[in-house]
C-alpha cells in the first residue's frame, strides 16, 4: 500500500506538534487510541474568549496516516470557532488525504479527538461557570 | 482421528473452553496433532483425504498460534461467547488510560537519548510486563464469572492489552536498535 504525497508530506514536516498545559482552563485535551494498531493520539485545542480555536497542537503515536490526520486537523481547526471546528468530519480528512479504505481509522480517530477536546475544553467551562454561581 | 474439521479450537485441542490454559500442555498437544496430520502420514492417501489433512494441519498451527498467547486466547474465547470486536470503531477506551500509554511511548521515545539506556529500557520493559500480567490475570478472574458484565469488562481489558502488546513490540524494535549500536 502507498501513502499519498499529502500522507507523506505531513507526516515527514508535521504540523502543530506539541503539548499544551492541560489544566490551562483555556485548553482542551483530547485523547483518543484505536487498540486495533494500538495508535494514540493526543490533541489539544486553546480556545479563547471569543469561542475561536487560536491554537491546536497534537502527538500521535501510530502510522503515517494517524500522524497526517491529526497534523491536518490542527491546521484545519485553527480560527474555526467550536461549532465549525465540531462539523468537520473524518470523510473529509480522508478525502483530503487520500486514504485507503483500510486507513479509514485513522480519520475516525481524528474526528474523534477533537470532539473528545472541545468536550473537554467545554466541561472545563461549566465548571468554572458553576464555580461563579455558587 | 476424525477427518471433519473441529467446530473451535479448544475442542481441536481437547481441551476445556476456558482461558486458563497450561502452556506446556498446550505445546505438547500441539506436538501430537502436528504429527497426526503431518502430509507425509497422508502420502499414499487419496485426493480427498490428503486435501483434509492439508486443511487439518493448517487449522492446528491457526488454533495453536492464537492460544499460546493470552490476548488472542482471550479475545478468541470472548468471541466464541458472541462478544464482537470492531476494529474500525473500538475506539472508546478511558482517558486514564490513554494519558498513561501516551507517556510511556513518551518516555520509550527518550531512551535513545538517556545516559544509560539499557538500563532505562529494562526498567521500562519490566514495568510493561508487569503491567501486561495484571490485566492478564483480571481477564482469568473475569472470564471465570460468565456473566455479560464480566465479559464486557473482559473487553475493555483486552482491548487495553492490545495497546500494551504494541508497546511492547515497539519494544522490542527499540532494544534491537540499541543493541546495533551498543
Amino acid at each position: 500500500m502507498a501513502y499519498s504525497d499529502k500522507v507523506i508530506d505531513h507526516y515527514e514536516n508535521p504540523r502543530n506538534v506539541g503539548t499544551m498545559d492541560k489544566d490551562d482552563a483555556g485548553v482542551g485535551t483530547g485523547m483518543v487510541g484505536a487498540p486495533a494498531c494500538g495508535d494514540v493520539m493526543r490533541l489539544q485545542i486553546k480556545v479563547g474568549e471569543n469561542g475561536v480555536i487560536e491554537d491546536a497542537k497534537f502527538k500521535t503515536y501510530g502510522c503515517g496516516s494517524a500522524i497526517a490526520s491529526s497534523s491536518l486537523l490542527t491546521e484545519w481547526v485553527k480560527g474555526k470557532t467550536l461549532d465549525e471546528a465540531l462539523e468537520i468530519k473524518n470523510t473529509q480528512i480522508a478525502e483530503e488525504l487520500e486514504l485507503p479504505p483500510v486507513k479509514i481509522h485513522c480519520s475516525v480517530l481524528a474526528e474523534d479527538a477533537i470532539k473528545a477536546a472541545i468536550e473537554d475544553y467545554q466541561k472545563k467551562q461549566g465548571n468554572k461557570d458553576e464555580a461563579k454561581s455558587a | 482421528m476424525g477427518s471433519e474439521l473441529s467446530r473451535n479450537f479448544f475442542e481441536l485441542f481437547d481441551l476445556p473452553v476456558a482461558f486458563r490454559i497450561d502452556r506446556r500442555d498446550l505445546a505438547e498437544r500441539y506436538r501430537i496433532l502436528q504429527g497426526l496430520t503431518h502430509p507425509d502420514r497422508f502420502a499414499s492417501a487419496g485426493d480427498q483425504e490428503r486435501r483434509l489433512a492439508v486443511q487439518k494441519a493448517a487449522q492446528v498451527n491457526e488454533a495453536y498460534q492464537i492460544l499460546r498467547h493470552p490476548l488472542s486466547r482471550a479475545r478468541y474465547l470472548l468471541e466464541l461467547q458472541g462478544v464482537e470486536f470492531d476494529g474500525q470503531r473500538d475506539t472508546a477506551v478511558d482517558p486514564e488510560f490513554l494519558m498513561e500509554q501516551m507517556e510511556l511511548r513518551e518516555a520509550l521515545a527518550a531512551i535513545p537519548a538517556a545516559a544509560e539506556p539499557l538500563q532505562e529500557y529494562n526498567a521500562l520493559v519490566a514495568r510493561l510486563d508487569d503491567s501486561m500480567r495484571k490485566l492478564e490475570a483480571r481477564v482469568a478472574e473475569l472470564l471465570e464469572q460468565d456473566t455479560d458484565s464480566a465479559r464486557a469488562e473482559a473487553k475493555s481489558l483486552v482491548l487495553k492489552m492490545q495497546f500494551m502488546d504494541k508497546l511492547q513490540q515497539e519494544a522490542r524494535a527499540l532494544e534491537e536498535a540499541l543493541l546495533d549500536t551498543h
